[in-house]
């Protein structure tokens, strides 16, 4: 049998830990892993949300791409110029081109700042920024540092975006850390979204919104932020409303990568991927998936979404490349830790059919509690960044937790 | 879910007033929602962003968002919001008899 050529795009959360359980898998005479992507920094991105609080540093949170890829994967570092399906070939901007047998769609989402008019302007990383990248963080940083009270808003542009509750964790975190400094008295701290309330799932939204009340914490609802005035300190929706501010924390809009886009057939107008949520096959062909914030699922995108999803699609990869029939289902489990400051968080545990409710994961007698503030879900929110190199992208399981969602522990009977 | 009774219609909707099945709405209906969500006349503009939303549904079984929406139907988001004030992609879709588009957590 000659060796198929399975190439993977993208070496973030996803890719990375899919082209290791492939490659611990088949034997490098079966399968040839060829992993593309543009740079050789791995962002650890829950640990964003810290930066702008001083209470984690930008360079702990990055390690080389590459090394976290098994021995027996090719990577390359190149920025993709298009796919070619009607061919099986990835196009690189360096000239290579890359056949595949099967092809994985893992390039994550893309920040758009530039498409809300005038975010980029006047402001931009003055009175305007945003935590969602490294830069980013670190320029927040220093402006909250020198931010002496005010008006605070947290700006979600519009859905989807990576990680949907990290607005609210930072809007928590905010009001702690004003707190601290003793100047939370002069500061508000608005939350803005497009959407009808601060969360869409039923149960959790109620304990969010109490949370919020608690700590003096505005929302302002149905808010679709068109247009950003840098220079005057507003935000101005579509219908003609403004919001100003001091500081502005900018969630901004979200896309695929630019490839995709290039493209024919691969992806939809915003450059997502269209996916199976089952079994992670795309509309782009029988032997091309996709993975994590690429795809256009309704499921969170989140790393542990990425995580659980690898699961399910090497199990499918394994099945397709050995010319069988796809075994394995995804739910759309999610699960996250949610700062909510002082040094405690709650836990969220959920799919695509079951919101997130109370009770204890990962079994019926813990240790930790869902959808309650604690001290111990803090330090499993801190312990999670050691398990992403150590465990995650290795592409080893976490013991208890699997990639269905679990039943046991939760109390069914408070879902709305 | 209610019975509820629009254009001397017996019609299935949800508690905000989305029709739970598709296919008892027709463009008399259309325009009864219309004006119970305060906008008085369908323009053609209107009926455009409305048919867009409703196809995409039938065809896909997921309404478009309005980012989608503003980059497929070839109306800008600005004017989305001039025709259906207060968040067109849910109105559009109350008056195209589609479910409530479903944000994402």
């Amino acid at each position: 049998m000659s060796t198929q050529r399975l190439v993977i795009l993208g070496a973030g959360t996803g890719g990375t830990l899919l082209a290791n359980r492939l490659r611990r898998r088949f034997d490098p005479d079966e399968l040839q892993i060829d992993v593309v992507d543009r740079d050789d920094l791995h962002v650890y991105q829950p640990g964003l949300l810290f930066v702008p609080f001083g209470l984690a540093k930008p360079a702990g949170l990055a390690r080389s791409r590459q090394a976290q890829l098994r021995r027996g994967i090719e990577y390359h570092e190149a920025e993709i110029d298009h796919v070619s399906l009607a061919d099986q070939r990835v196009h690189l901007d360096d000239g290579w081109s890359l056949p595949y047998d099967a092809l994985v769609v893992a390039t994550g989402a893309r920040l758009l700042p530039e498409e809300t008019e005038g975010m980029t302007g006047p402001g931009w990383l003055e009175s305007m920024f945003t935590f969602y990248d490294l830069p980013g963080a670190a320029a927040l940083r220093d402006a909250l540092a020198k931010f002496d009270g005010g008006r605070l808003v947290v700006d979600i542009a519009d859905f989807p975006i990576k990680c949907p509750v990290a607005p609210i964790e930072f809007a928590f975190l905010a009001d702690w850390h004003l707190r601290r400094r003793g100047i939370r008295e002069r500061t508000t701290v608005t939350l803005v979204t497009p959407l009808d309330g601060c969360f869409t799932k039923p149960v959790a939204s109620k304990h969010l919104t109490h949370l919020l009340q608690e700590r003096d914490i505005g929302v302002e609802v149905d808010f679709a932020a068109g247009e950003v005035d840098g220079a005057g300190g507003r935000l101005i929706s579509y219908d003609g409303r403004e919001i100003s501010f001091d500081l502005l924390v900018a969630v901004p809009l979200h896309g695929g990568q630019a490839y995709v886009e290039r493209s024919d057939g691969l992806g939809d107008s915003l450059g997502f991927i269209s996916t199976d949520p089952a079994t992670l096959k795309t509309k782009a062909g029988d032997n091309v998936f996709a993975l994590g914030d690429a795809t256009d699922l309704r499921a969170s995108k989140a790393g542990s979404v990425a995580h659980f999803g690898g699961e399910i699609l090497s199990e499918n990869l394994a099945a397709f490349l050995r010319g069988r029939s796809l075994p394995a289902r995804f739910d759309g489990h999610a699960n996250c830790f949610v700062e909510t400051g002082n040094h405690k968080a709650l836990l969220i545990d959920f799919n695509d059919r079951i919101e997130p409710l109370p009770g204890r994961f990962p079994t019926a007698v813990g240790p930790l509690p869902l959808l309650r503030e604690s001290r111990l879900n803090h330090l499993g929110k801190l312990g999670l960044q050691w398990v992403y190199w150590n465990v995650l992208l290795p592409g080893r399981g976490i013991p208890f937790v699997g990639p269905t969602m679990p039943l046991a522990g939760k109390r069914l009977a408070a879902a709305a | 879910m209610t019975a509820t009774v629009i254009a001397k219609r017996r019609v299935d909707v949800d508690a905000e007033g989305f029709l739970t099945d598709p296919m008892q709405w027709d463009e008399e209906l259309a325009e009864q929602i219309a004006r119970d969500v305060g906008i008085p006349e369908l323009t053609e503009r209107h009926w455009l962003v409305v048919r867009f939303m409703r196809d995409r549904y039938l065809q896909t079984g997921n309404a478009p968002s309005i980012r989608s929406l503003g980059k497929e139907s070839g109306v800008p988001i600005k004017e989305l919001y001039q025709l259906f004030p207060k968040g067109p992609a849910k109105l559009a879709a109350r008056i195209g008899g589609i479910p409530k588009p479903k944000g994402c957590i």
